[in-house]
C-alpha cells in the first residue's frame, strides 16, 4: 500500500526525520490559508499523486505549462498555483499518458538547499536484510545512476540480529562525504528512517532527495513511503491513509472479496486458482496469440460466492470479449467451481464465449455439472487446448 | 531415494486442531504420511484425530520423537510458531501460511542461519515424495512415483508440473513448493543441491516466476557444477506487466533482472532446457533427459 508524499513526511517526522515545515490542503482556500501559517518567504506547492516524477510533469490541460511542483513567493502566487492544479490531470513518467487527478496539495515551506542526496530503505532479496542505497546523485532516477555510475551508489546491509548500529549510520555519512558539521543530524535521520521503517512494517522507503540545508541539517525533501499489504493488520493507523481514488477501482472491488487481480490491456479475462498458474496461463493466452484482460487468483479456499464475484468482476471489464476459467483443483474442489460458475454465468447472463479447464481433485463431478447445465461452455482438456479455445473462440465471436 | 522427507519422517502439525490443520492433517494420514501428533497452545492432553496433543512443540519432540513440523497457522502467529520449531531443533519444518509479514521473515530467515533446522516456505504448497510422505496441501492422487525432482515457487503450477511429469511417464522423485514470498527458508540452489545428491533424481524441473533474482543465481549455481544432471525450467509471467504484484508477495518486476524473459534467457544460457510454454513442462523435461 502506498501513501501520499504529507502522509509520509508526517509518519517519519513522528520518528525524527526532518523535513519541511508543511500543510495539505484540499482546496484553494485552504492552500492559501496553509501558506498563512509558514514563516516564508518562499513556498513550495506539492501536488499530490501516488506517482513520482511530478516536478517534470506537465498538466494535461497544458502541456506546455508548469509541472506538479511549483515554487511561489507571494499568497496570490500560491493561490494561482493551486487553482491550476487542483482538479486538473497531471502526467508524469511514472503515471502513464492517462495521468492522475490532483485532489491534494502539500503546501510547505521553502527551504535552503546546500546539496542534495539519494537515499532509501529497502529488503534485500538475495541476502533476505534490509538495505539503505545512498547516493550523492540526489534528485536523480536513481535506476538511471546504477545503470551508468553504479560507483555512485552505497549499499549498506543491516544483519536484523543486532538492528541497526550507530556504525552503520556513520558507513552512510562517511560514504556520502558529508561534512563534519553535518555528520550528527544525518545519523539521527538515518537511525530514524530505519526505526520507522521496522515500527510501520514498511515495504519501501525513498528520500530522494535527502538534503543538507544551509544550517547543516540533513533533511527529506521528498518521501515516497510504501507498506507491507501483509503486515497492515497491526498498522491501523497506516490503513487508515489509503486513498481510495489513487487505487484501481477493480483492484478493490477484488480486494474486498479477498481476490488478487491485476487490470491489463487485452481482451480474454482469466479466472484461475493460484499466482504462479495463473501468470502462466496468462502467458500461454499470449502464445497462442490473445491478449490476456487479467491476472486473477481466486485462492486455494475459494467458494461459489467467491467464483461469482471474481466471475462479475472479469465481465465488468468492457473490454473483455472471451473468458478462460483455469483451475487446478487441490484443496479446492472442481465441482464446487463448476457450481460457481454456472451461477454466475445465469446471473450475469453470460453474453461472450466461456471456455472452463479444470483438472484435480473432483474433476468429474465438476465437468458433469457444466455439460448438463445447458450454458454454452466450451470444455478444454488441458492447458494447451484451453487457450487454443479460447483465442480462437474469441476471435470468432469477434468476428460474427 | 529420494530428498527431505520419506515413509521414516514423523511429524507433526502446529495449529493441529485448526480447521486447515485437522483438513490437511487427515489428508496426510489418508495418504500415508507417519503423523505423530500435533501442537494447539492451551489443548495439550486432548486428543485429536486419535493422536496426541500437546501445548508445545518441545514437550511435542520428547513426546514423539518427531522430526518433522508443518504449520497451519495463521499469518499473525506463524513467525513464532516457525521459531518455536526451530528452538526445539526439528529438523525439517515445512510452512503453509501464506500472508506472513515480510519484517517477520526477516527475522525468521536469519534465525535459521546457524541453526539445525531446514524452513520450506512459506507460503508454498509443502514437499511430498509420492507413495511414501505428504506434508502440506497438494492433492495426493495426482502424483505418481518416479525420476523428476521438481522444484517451484508456486502452488497449482507445481500441480501442472506433476500432472505433464506424470503424463509422459516420468513420475516425481520429490515436489518441493519453496513459496511464492519474497523471504523463504530455502532457496532454489538448496533444493537442486539436493536433486544433485539424490540417486532417484534423474532429471530437475525448475519453475520460477518474475521478482527477485533468485532463479538467475540458481542458474549460475548450475552452469559452476562440475557433476551435472539434466534439468529442465519455466518461468511464470512473460506477460506480467512491471511495478504490479502478481499474486504472491514475492511477484513483483522491480529491476531488469527480475522479468521472465531476462531469467529464462538467463537458464538457456547456462544449459537449461526452458518450455516457453506453461503446457510443455513434461515434454521439456523428456527433452532435458534425451540431451
Amino acid at each position: 500500500m502506498n501513501v501520499h508524499e504529507y502522509q509520509g513526511k508526517d509518519l517519519l517526522k513522528a520518528y525524527g526525520v526532518s523535513v519541511p515545515d508543511g500543510i495539505v490542503a484540499f482546496s484553494v482556500e485552504e492552500a492559501v490559508k496553509a501558506a498563512e501559517q509558514l514563516p516564508g518567504p518562499l513556498y513550495v506547492i506539492k501536488a499530490q499523486i501516488h506517482a513520482g516524477g511530478r516536478g517534470a510533469g506537465h498538466f494535461k490541460n497544458n502541456p506546455e505549462g508548469k509541472g506538479g511542483v511549483r515554487l511561489c513567493h507571494t499568497l496570490d502566487e500560491v493561490k494561482e498555483a493551486a487553482e491550476a492544479m487542483l482538479g486538473q490531470v497531471l502526467v508524469t513518467k511514472q503515471t502513464g499518458a492517462e495521468g492522475k487527478e490532483v485532489h491534494r496539495l502539500y503546501v510547505t515551506d521553502g527551504v535552503d538547499i546546500e546539496k542534495e542526496y539519494y537515499c532509501s530503505i529497502l529488503l534485500d532479496r538475495a541476502t533476505s536484510y534490509l538495505t539503505f542505497i545512498v547516493s550523492t546523485e540526489g534528485g536523480m532516477d536513481i535506476e538511471e545512476v546504477a545503470e551508468n555510475t553504479p560507483e555512485k551508489l552505497l549499499k549498506v546491509s543491516i544483519d536484523p540480529a543486532t538492528g541497526m548500529q550507530p556504525f552503520h549510520a556513520r558507513e552512510l555519512a562517511f560514504g556520502l562525504g558529508l561534512k563534519k558539521e553535518s555528520l550528527r543530524s544525518a545519523g539521527q535521520f538515518f537511525m530514524a528512517l530505519y526505526k520507522a521503517y521496522n515500527d510501520l512494517d514498511a515495504e519501501a522507503i525513498e528520500i530522494n532527495p535527502m538534503i543538507v540545508t544551509d544550517k547543516n541539517e540533513v533533511m527529506a525533501l521528498d518521501a515516497k513511503l510504501s507498506f507491507d499489504d501483509n503486515a497492515l493488520y497491526r498498522q491501523p493507523n497506516i490503513e487508515k491513509m489509503r486513498d481510495e481514488t489513487e487505487e484501481d477501482a477493480k483492484e478493490l472491488e477484488a480486494h474486498k472479496y479477498d481476490l488478487s487481480y491485476v487490470s491489463l490491456d487485452g481482451n480474454i479475462g482469466c479466472m484461475v486458482n493460484g499466482a504462479g498458474l495463473a501468470m502462466a496461463t496468462m502467458d500461454i493466452i499470449k502464445l497462442f496469440g490473445g491478449d490476456p484482460a487479467n491476472f486473477l487468483d481466486v485462492g486455494g479456499g475459494a467458494d461459489k460466492e467467491k467464483v461469482t464475484a471474481a466471475f462479475k468482476l472479469i465481465l465488468s471489464d468492457p473490454k473483455v470479449e472471451g473468458v478462460l476459467v483455469n483451475i487446478f483443483g487441490g484443496i479446492m474442489k472442481c465441482d464446487i467451481i463448476a457450481e460457481g460458475i454456472v451461477a454466475a454465468a445465469k446471473e450475469v447472463s453470460l453474453s461472450v464465449p466461456l471456455v472452463v479447464r479444470l483438472a484435480g481433485t473432483n474433476v468429474e463431478k465438476g465437468k458433469e455439472i457444466l455439460s448438463s447445465s445447458g450454458l454454452p461452455i466450451i470444455p478444454a482438456s488441458d492447458l494447451g487446448d484451453a487457450a487454443e479455445k479460447v483465442v480462437a473462440a474469441t476471435k470468432q465471436a469477434k468476428a460474427a | 531415494m529420494s530428498v527431505l522427507v520419506n515413509k521414516n519422517t514423523k511429524l507433526i502439525c502446529q495449529g493441529f486442531t485448526g480447521s486447515q490443520g485437522t483438513f490437511h492433517s487427515e489428508q496426510a494420514v489418508a495418504y500415508g504420511t507417519n503423523m505423530v501428533g500435533g501442537v494447539t497452545p492451551n489443548k495439550g492432553g486432548q486428543e485429536h484425530l486419535g493422536l496426541p496433543v500437546f501445548n508445545t512443540v518441545d514437550e511435542a519432540k520428547a513426546k514423539t520423537g518427531c522430526n518433522a513440523s508443518v504449520i497451519y497457522v495463521p499469518p499473525p502467529f506463524a513467525a513464532d510458531a516457525i521459531l518455536e520449531a526451530v528452538d526445539a531443533k526439528i529438523e525439517l519444518i515445512v510452512c503453509i501460511t501464506e500472508g506472513i509479514p515480510v519484517n517477520d521473515m526477516v527475522r525468521v530467515r536469519r534465525a535459521l542461519q546457524g541453526s539445525t533446522s531446514r524452513l520450506i516456505g512459506p507460503n508454498c504448497p509443502g514437499v511430498i515424495t509420492p507413495d511414501e510422505c505428504k506434508i502440506g496441501i497438494m492433492p495426493g492422487h495426482i502424483h505418481t512415483r518416479g525420476k523428476v525432482g521438481i522444484v517451484s515457487r508456486s502452488g497449482t503450477l507445481t500441480y501442472e508440473a506433476v500432472a505433464q511429469t506424470g503424463a509422459v511417464k516420468l513420475g516425481q522423485s520429490t515436489c518441493i513448493g519453496i513459496g511464492g514470498d519474497p523471504v523463504n527458508g530455502t532457496s532454489f540452489i538448496d533444493c537442486l543441491e539436493l536433486f544433485m545428491d539424490d540417486d532417484e533424481t534423474e532429471v530437475i524441473l525448475m519453475i520460477g516466476e518474475i521478482g527477485g533474482t533468485a532463479e538467475i543465481e540458481a542458474a549460475e549455481y548450475y552452469q559452476s557444477l562440475k557433476t551435472k544432471k539434466p534439468i529442465a525450467g519455466f518461468i511464470a509471467g512473460v506477460t506480467a506487466p512491471a511495478g504490479k504484484r502478481m499474486g504472491h508477495a514475492g511477484a513483483i518486476i522491480s529491476g531488469e533482472d527480475d522479468t521472465a524473459a531476462a531469467k529464462m534467457e538467463k537458464m538457456r544460457s547456462c544449459g537449461f532446457v526452458v518450455s516457453d510454454s506453461p503446457a510443455g513442462l513434461g515434454e521439456a523435461v523428456v527433452k532435458a533427459l534425451a540431451a
